[in-house]
């Protein structure tokens, strides 16, 4: 049995999780940078990732490891083709700030 | 021992989180997103997910906040020039995202209650134990991420080549 099953109720990663994904829904909020609220993401899809791994480790099922591995995964590949797209708009708009980025809007 | 260690990780990644989040640099922002990263790969090593640990530091610290460093040197964006929201959103930005704690908060409270098994496994992160599970029910899966990678290397490729005319 781990040490940290016992010592550590997990309740703290709820809150640890939640308080994590708020902060980035926070930044998501409270930047115009495209790039920055991109970062914002990552760190809402971390908040979650961390909650799976310590319910996988907690009812010692490795589903929830795996989970996380494919979450890894897309995100790696959100992050290569979001970066992309990013690079593209600046090149046409030459800014990232997404309040110039309402073109789409009728 | 093992509480400390998790407090001191848990409180340094909220913080480390709220500086990338309210710092005004870009650059800043990137390094900052690192170092909750890393506090976030301590908490994998706590749980003893070794594999998720190092598959962590490779993937995000590695290559994804690079290449966000790569394309903030590359659009020139590494200044302060990023144009700051009004008070009044900025309030009601906080506002919107402290309700929505709240909220998960009180729909996630008496998780004490949940019926946590006394004997719990504790190889269930090693990488033998994930590749095991992962090469076996979940192979199917596993290849599809690879299909998916696939179109992401290729979509990003053609997204940022410049145009040949």
């Amino acid at each position: 049995m781990l040490d940290v099953v016992k010592t550590v109720p997990i309740d703290y990663y709820l809150w640890l999780s939640c308080a994590l994904f708020c902060i980035g829904v926070f930044g998501v909020l409270i930047r115009r940078n495209a790039l920055v609220v991109l970062m914002c993401v990552e760190l809402m899809l971390n908040a979650v990732n961390l909650l799976l791994a310590a319910f996988s480790t907690y009812l010692s099922d490795a589903q929830g490891q795996i989970l996380v591995f494919f979450i890894m995964v897309v995100a790696a590949a959100e992050a290569a083709v979001g970066l992309g797209i990013l690079v593209m708009i600046f090149r046409n708009t030459h800014t990232t700030d997404i309040y110039l980025l309402d073109k789409l809007r009728g | 021992m093992t509480l400390a260690v998790f407090l001191t990780l848990a409180i340094a990644s909220v913080i480390f989180a709220l500086i990338m989040v309210l710092t005004k640099n870009p650059v800043h922002s990137v390094i900052f997103l690192l170092l909750t990263f890393f506090a976030i790969a301590g908490q994998y090593v706590l749980l003893n997910a070794q594999f998720l640990a190092v598959v962590h530091i490779i993937v995000y610290a590695g290559a994804v906040m690079v290449l966000f460093l790569f394309v903030l040197m590359l659009l020139n964006l590494n200044t302060e020039a990023e144009p700051r929201q009004t008070a009044r959103w900025k309030l009601a930005a906080a506002l919107a995202s402290g309700m929505l704690l709240l909220t998960i908060v009180g729909a996630l409270r008496g998780g004490a209650e949940l019926p946590i098994p006394e004997t719990s496994d504790p190889h269930v992160g090693l990488v033998k134990n994930l590749g095991r599970v992962l090469f076996t029910d979940f192979v199917v899966p596993f290849e599809i991420a690879g299909i998916l990678f696939l179109a992401a290397m290729v979509g990003a490729v053609l997204l940022a080549k410049r145009e040949i005319r």
